[in-house]
């Protein structure tokens, strides 16, 4: 069977196919793959072989001498010799011992030599009870120590809200620098020093750089890095009550265990999903999951009695009463949905409103350019890449996508697709690709191709090739350049500079000469000619015989699921408001003033008698409601979300929300919160419409949804349905070993509440169930006996750095149309031109802060950018304006919009006017300035769809502080 | 009608007090296991914990009476009820002293065997209606211990017969005038005394209810007085079987100097006394053990006894 | 059968030995002090918290009766928030002592702890903390490992030599 792989194995592009041959373990022999590295081997044939600096996605390099084996000449050889299983290759008949005596005594010196600096404090060490470095203690049966000597110490550093150092730990396996450099393209974080002072860190302290620094937790075999979030909050792993779940901080669907203890979520881990995200995950995701935890978490319903009064707390029951009155006294309502809610709450809401009465809750803009990209893949010849078939591309055009601020994890798999092609020299001179040192001393500082034509600087450039920058309509016009010249009867881009041609030239021919090129783009930069250049690009390589991915990276982590179920804009939702019929309007899981102006949302709101919000935090739009309903967070909720991809990923419950549990364990935070469409179908109950929606289970849901909608039918097979048993029994969501059941509810009440039950997945909430591994969907966390650490998975792997057993998790729904010859988008944008006076406001995202849910989360708050204005320095002169200065921003009207779908043309919050500081950025085109997206601190601003036209003037120093504080009354509404 | 009120007399006061004895016998039993085993026993309830019985009482009857939803309600009410009734009934015969005695039948000795054959549907139709696995496979082993000491139990008493020339028990100990039978009829002695504690359901034969294997046997979904009347029936067995000994091997009533009511209820005392120390002292056997030792050891003995016996008395005539 | 014999006279003849029951509301037993009952958390010779909250103990518990949340000082000394003990659940098999890798938690020789409402059988940090250092006077878990916390910076714990200097260019 072919395998995939990420990371170094995945790099089968020129390497023969694997041959199977026989090699000799202790005399028996087994089947492995030739040329593969025997560790690797042995850990696929489910030996268990010691190691700690070999990782299946960074190679060998045999820096630990820990999976130490013998090898014997023949079957003569008694004596054999002492090699490293990872830096030998697996040939045909080869003979080796892993259980000879002399290699074991060998191996467990190498422990005691590890552990002859490592301080006495597994109690107090965050990785304790998941830690490589203990299992391999045990492995090795090191218990005694002999050494007598003083043990070395280092100081730690200070590397920012998200990793914790201890230094003293360390074992000097290099697997943190050669992630963070070597991976993930660091720079800030190195070895230094030399013999045993060996210390790896930063040249001072500070936070660390990389959006990936995370990994570092998962990566280091024991404490040296752990999750600095999870030590506020510090519970063990065998605690953790655990489930699979997708990320929702950005669309690309990473796979991850969220746990839980005591109510709260305590961190996030990497699931592993060989064809999303494999090993690793972007910090964004990885530390965003405290929004779960926030005080702004909504847990019980609340009323507005009348139009003036505060919202109150009331109970489920008036809650639903009030809904019905309204709902079944004629009024006729309409949904707007969301794209970061699952399909089968916006499902839910589709029902209960009926199909013409859901809308999107996107801007008009937005949901016009979700629109196209759904059409653009399901029409079109091009393949949309998996994250894993991204790493394997080996050339690739980022047209106007900041993927490392958008969609972090994507730029690191276009970190390893430039390790592609000047792979092959390596394996010309007969380096095999795992021998990770050998490989990189190969290939230097050269890469694959990779341009990147942005808006603004992005932290990948430092691998591409060539770099573009310019504003939308510039890019539009270069992709479309591209286009043309890769196939002549694309449209022609009129009045083209020299320097863009030959740059699209180049590009064209190196896309060309590729095995698997790759375009890349996304929303970003909220422009559709950018959007259909990429697409025109994909399809001209198509169209010329180039099996060409296209990959857009979409913002929410259900945005295309979300566009699969249809609906309109927010602009439409106005025009039905404006024409009478409606009086009701229910949100579900959606900040509108964070999807378009605010003047606009305030006039939706304003024509509305009766606004419902189902959400679980508090925000702009949930304070202007009538009633509000606590919705279920995806770690206290099931449901199905579609990537960017279009792989339908299942998340599963994690934990229960303290009002399930039977007493009043949670005091005074006891809540009502339920999943969303649990609210929806008992609203369409209590409206006395019952029948539309017999569900009492999200199977139910699911299956309806896929009834109603045939594009979404393959939801149904994400995962396992909620009758799934094996040895009739479900899988537990808590470790065996998991501690505390008849105490932690004792404070109140000594009779242990029940299990709560889960009729929605083949999950239960307790610690009994099946022992062993469960389907790869289901994996609610790795482990495995003597492996208590991340690396179990090697455990739950066909072969060692392969998909999971089984196949990796999700279904995809958009497959290419191939063969047909689709017509190419011929709207070619005009260039760029300057407005004297005005700028034109480009978005500028940021991994931290640009999120609405992660920035929740007080440790990304705090590396997340104040706002500011990003200026040409150039330009900034021109406007008087000095570092640190303050800049004034008037928004142009939006009376040049009339397309938008607005009847008449409106004056939008003409007066309104905002002070940032200014910030430089060179690459900045004149005219043209940046500003930060979806930033909380922006207030009203964070709601404006970019780009936009507005004025700039410096602001008097004087009035700065007066205008801050105004802002910041703004924010706090 | 002076005889009338005189066999009521004798009927009410000799049930009332083997049942109140029975009662008692649970806290004799403790207290002399206690002494055994270097321990008291009870001892808080009244002086010597005698008013352990009493606190016990009022703990079964005001104990929650639980019939199992799954149980087979009528069977499961009346198997209690047949024991106790059934040993009360064989207790009909035994003559306590010259003119103290329910009944005296010129088959007493069949009346008796009849009459403790039937203790044992108590515990098969218990373990049965329980409908519970445990109590069941007690049930089962009640059975089949029963049906296997029954044998010999019955010809173990032959030889008594051969040698009084008598069913009736008065007979029986006016034979023993000159010798208890506990010496010509040692082997009797022996092989009814191994049945009677079998039929008893005493340890080192308590397998039915072995509660280390079985839970608590045919008993196990027993509680409040129901599982108390299976209690009493028990120790109003141990004290029937101790009755019979005394009546058939130890001369009954008979004895010098004291009135013969008190040697009857001296040597009863001491009988039972003895099965305590029997407690004290054995473990329990295995069932393949029980099974072997009662077809393989016991019948054999008991036939060899009655070839004997009725070689002698043949001679004799 | 003889032997059964035999073995019933020597229980006839323990009628006459000595009882061994204490009896025990009147008169009090002996404990030894390996005794496992009542649970306590001791301090260190320096009078603070032994425990550092490393949640063996409630992993070791064969009936889950432990529950604690650890939580740090601004000094980076770990302990317990809370520290829960259902001594309802608790069969006092030792298993936290045993698993306690800083001497914190002990069995103590107190076993009576009857109570007429369930409810007081919960014991939190505070009433099972005692001022002493309980059956094993002299260790102190944070002389001896390696993390820095207040009062001790690295390299000051026992056999530790001084910190590295990263910046240093001695070989």
């Amino acid at each position: 069977m072919k395998r995939a792989a990420p990371g170094v194995n995945t790099a089968r592009v020129c390497k023969c196919e694997a041959d199977v041959t026989t090699i000799h373990i202790d005399n028996r022999p087994y089947p492995a793959k030739d040329g593969e590295n025997l560790l690797q081997e042995c850990l696929s044939l489910g030996f268990n072989l010691p190691y700690f600096c070999w990782h299946p996605a960074l190679g060998s390099v045999g820096a630990c001498r820990q999976c130490a084996i013998k090898q014997f000449k023949n079957e003569e050889d008694k004596r054999g010799k002492i090699v490293m299983a990872c830096m030998t290759a697996a040939k045909d008949g080869i003979r080796i011992s892993i259980d000879d005596p002399e290699a074991r005594e060998f191996r467990a010196s190498v422990a005691e030599w590890l552990m002859v600096n490592h301080p006495h404090d597994c109690p107090v060490c965050d990785e304790g009870g998941e830690c490589h470095l203990q299992d391999m203690t045990v492995m090795n049966g090191h218990v005694y120590r002999r050494h007598r000597g003083r043990k070395r110490t280092f100081h730690n550093q200070d590397l920012g809200p998200l990793v914790n150092h201890e230094m003293n730990r360390c074992i000097q396996c290099y697997r943190c620098t050669r992630f963070y450099r070597d991976y993930a393209g660091g720079r800030d974080f190195d070895a230094l020093m030399l013999r045993d002072q060996v210390y790896f860190g930063r040249y001072q302290d500070g936070v660390l750089e990389s959006e990936f620094s995370g990994n570092l937790v998962e990566v280091c075999p024991t404490g040296v890095f752990t999750d600095k979030t999870l030590k506020r909050h510090y519970t063990r792993k065998w605690d953790l009550q655990t489930a699979p779940s997708v990320c929702v901080h950005c669309g690309l669907g990473c796979n991850t265990i969220p746990g839980e203890r005591y109510g709260t979520l305590r961190r996030i881990r990497n699931r592993f999903n060989g064809a999303v995200n494999g090993y690793f995950l972007c910090d964004r995701g990885r530390y965003g999951y405290e929004f779960v935890n926030s005080g702004r978490r909504i847990r019980q319903p609340l009323l507005r009695k009348h139009g003036t009064a505060p919202l109150q707390l009331a109970s489920k029951r008036d809650a639903l009463q009030r809904l019905g009155e309204i709902l079944s006294s004629g009024a006729r309502a309409i949904g707007i949905g969301s794209p970061r809610a699952s399909i089968e709450a916006n499902f839910a809401l589709r029902t209960l409103v009926g199909r013409d009465q859901f809308y999107l809750g996107l801007s008009e803009r937005d949901s016009r350019l979700l629109a196209s990209i759904l059409d653009i893949l399901k029409k079109g010849p091009a393949r949309t890449p998996s994250l894993h078939e991204v790493e394997l591309a080996d050339a690739v055009l980022v047209l106007g996508e900041d993927v490392a601020n958008t969609a972090s994890r994507l730029g690191l798999a276009l970190r390893q697709a430039v390790r592609r092609q000047p792979e092959k020299m390596a394996i010309k001179m007969g380096i095999p690709l795992w021998n990770d040192h050998a490989v990189r001393e190969a290939m230097q500082e050269e890469r694959g191709p990779l341009f990147i034509a942005t808006m603004a600087d992005t932290r990948i450039d430092d691998i591409a090739t060539r770099t573009f920058r310019g504003p939308p309509d510039e890019l539009g016009r270069l992709g479309f350049a591209v286009a043309h010249a890769l196939d002549p009867t694309a449209p022609q881009v009129p009045d083209l500079s020299s320097t863009i041609q030959t740059l699209a030239e180049t590009i064209a021919e190196k896309l060309k000469a590729a095995e698997r090129p790759l375009v890349i783009s996304g929303m970003g930069c909220g422009d559709k000619a950018v959007v259909e250049a990429a697409a025109n690009v994909a399809w001209a390589l198509c169209n010329t015989g180039h099996a060409a991915g296209l990959c857009y990276a979409v913002p929410e982590c259900n945005s295309l699921g979300a566009a699969m179920l249809g609906g309109d804009s927010l602009e439409s939702a106005l025009e039905a408001m404006d024409d009478g019929a409606v009086d009701t309007l229910i949100i579900m899981e959606n900040d509108l003033y964070r999807r378009t102006d605010a003047a606009m949302v305030d006039r939706l709101l304003a024509v509305t008698r009766h606004i419902v919000m189902i959400d679980h935090i508090e925000h702009a739009t949930s304070a202007k409601a009538d009633v509000v309903l606590p919705a279920a967070t995806f770690a206290e909720a099931d449901g199905t979300l579609v990537n960017n991809e279009g792989r339908a990923q299942r998340f599963f419950q994690v934990f229960v929300p303290g009002n399930d549990i039977k007493d009043d364990i949670r005091g005074d935070v006891t809540g009502d919160i339920r999943e969303s469409w649990r609210w929806l179908r008992d609203i369409i109950v209590a409206a006395g419409r019952g029948d539309d929606a017999r569900w009492s289970s999200l199977d139910d849901v699911t299956a309806a949804c896929a009834r109603a909608i045939p594009n979404l039918e393959p939801i149904l097979h994400a995962a396992p349905s909620s009758d799934f048993r094996i040895d009739s029994q479900k899988i537990p969501r808590e470790p065996h070993r998991y501690s505390g059941r008849t105490a932690m509810h004792a404070n109140v009440s000594v009779q242990e509440p029940e299990q709560p039950g889960d009729p929605d997945s083949p999950l239960s909430f307790s610690m009994e169930g099946y022992p062993g591994n469960p389907p790869p969907s289901l994996i609610p966390r790795f482990w495995a006996p003597g492996w208590n650490s991340v690396q179990a998975l090697n455990k739950f792997q066909d072969e060692v750095g392969g998909p999971l057993k089984g196949g990796d998790p999700g279904e995809r729904l958009i497959e290419p149309m191939q063969g047909k010859k689709v017509a190419y988008f011929q709207n070619v944008p005009g260039g760029f031109k300057p407005c004297a006076g005005e700028w034109l406001l480009l978005p500028m995202h940021h991994v931290f802060g640009s999120e609405e849910l992660s920035i929740l989360a007080p440790a990304i708050a705090e590396l997340s950018p104040q706002p500011y204005l990003a200026l040409n320095p150039a330009d900034a002169s021109d406007l008087g304006l000095a570092a640190g200065d303050e800049v004034q921003l008037h928004l142009r009207q939006r009376t040049d919009a009339p397309a938008d779908g607005l009847t008449g043309t409106e004056p939008m919050a003409t007066a309104e006017i905002y002070r940032l500081p200014v910030r430089f950025k060179p690459e900045l085109l004149h005219g043209t300035a940046g500003l930060p997206a979806g930033l909380p601190g922006l207030g009203v601003l964070a709601g404006i769809a970019l780009p936009a036209w507005g004025e700039l003037k410096k602001a008097e120093k004087g009035i700065a502080e007066k205008g801050k504080a105004e802002k910041g009354k703004q924010v706090e509404e | 009608m002076n005889e009338w009120t005189g066999i009521w007399a004798n009927l009410i006061l000799i049930l009332a007090a083997v049942f109140a004895f029975s009662a008692m016998l649970s806290w004799i039993e403790r207290r002399l296991l206690g002494l055994w085993q270097d321990r008291y026993g009870p001892n808080r309830v009244g002086p010597f914990g005698v008013l352990q019985i009493v606190a016990d009482s009022i703990k079964l009857l005001t104990k929650e009476d639980w019939i199992p939803p799954f149980a087979d309600r009528a069977v499961f009410v009346l198997a209690p009820a047949i024991v106790a009734v059934a040993t009360l009934l064989a207790f009909a015969v035994v003559p306590l002293a010259p003119g103290i005695g329910v009944v005296d039948l010129n088959i007493g000795l069949l009346f008796f065997l009849a009459m403790s054959s039937l203790g044992v549907y108590s515990v098969v139709l218990g373990g049965w209606a329980s409908n519970n696995k445990y109590s069941l496979l007690g049930g089962f082993r009640a059975a089949a211990q029963m049906l296997s000491y029954e044998v010999f139990m019955g010809l173990a008493l032959m030889g008594v017969v051969m040698l009084a020339g008598s069913f009736n028990l008065r007979d029986i100990v006016a034979a023993q005038e000159n010798l208890w039978f506990c010496i010509p009829q040692v082997l009797g002695l022996a092989t009814f005394a191994v049945a009677g504690i079998a039929e008893a359901r005493r340890l080192p034969f308590d397998l039915p209810e072995s509660e280390n294997e079985l839970v608590a046997g045919f008993h196990t979904e027993y509680s409040s007085m129901k599982f108390g009347l299976f209690f009493i029936g028990e120790y109003v067995g141990i004290t029937l079987i101790s009755a019979m000994i005394v009546t058939l091997f130890f001369g009954g009533w008979l004895g010098p100097l004291l009135p013969p009511l008190v040697w009857f209820l001296l040597k009863t005392f001491i009988v039972i006394a003895c099965f305590v120390l029997l407690r004290a002292a054995l473990p329990r056997l295995r069932y393949d053990q029980l099974m072997a030792y009662g077809w393989k050891v016991m019948l054999p003995l008991t036939l060899v006894n009655l070839l004997i016996t009725g070689a002698v008395v043949l001679s004799m005539a | 059968m003889w032997n059964s014999l035999k073995t019933m006279w020597i229980i006839f003849l323990h009628m006459f030995h000595r009882r061994v029951t204490i009896e025990y509301p009147d008169e009090k037993p002996k404990i030894p002090p390996r005794w496992r009952g009542r649970i306590i958390l001791s301090r260190d010779p320096d009078g603070e918290e032994r425990c550092v909250a490393c949640y063996l103990c409630a992993a070791a518990c064969p009936v889950d009766c432990i529950a604690l949340q650890a939580t740090e000082n601004e000094h980076g000394r770990r302990y317990p928030e809370f520290f829960r003990i259902n001594f309802s659940r608790c069969i006092f098999c030792g298993y936290c002592e045993e698993a306690c890798p800083t001497d914190a938690i002990q069995l103590t020789p107190d076993f009576e702890m009857g109570e007429y409402n369930r409810k007081n059988l919960v014991y939190e940090k505070e009433d099972l903390l005692i001022d002493g250092t309980g059956k094993y006077p002299g260790y102190n878990f944070y002389r001896v490992a390696g993390v820095a916390i207040g009062g001790k910076s690295k390299g000051e714990a026992e056999k530790e030599a001084p910190p590295v200097d990263p910046r240093s260019l001695l070989p």
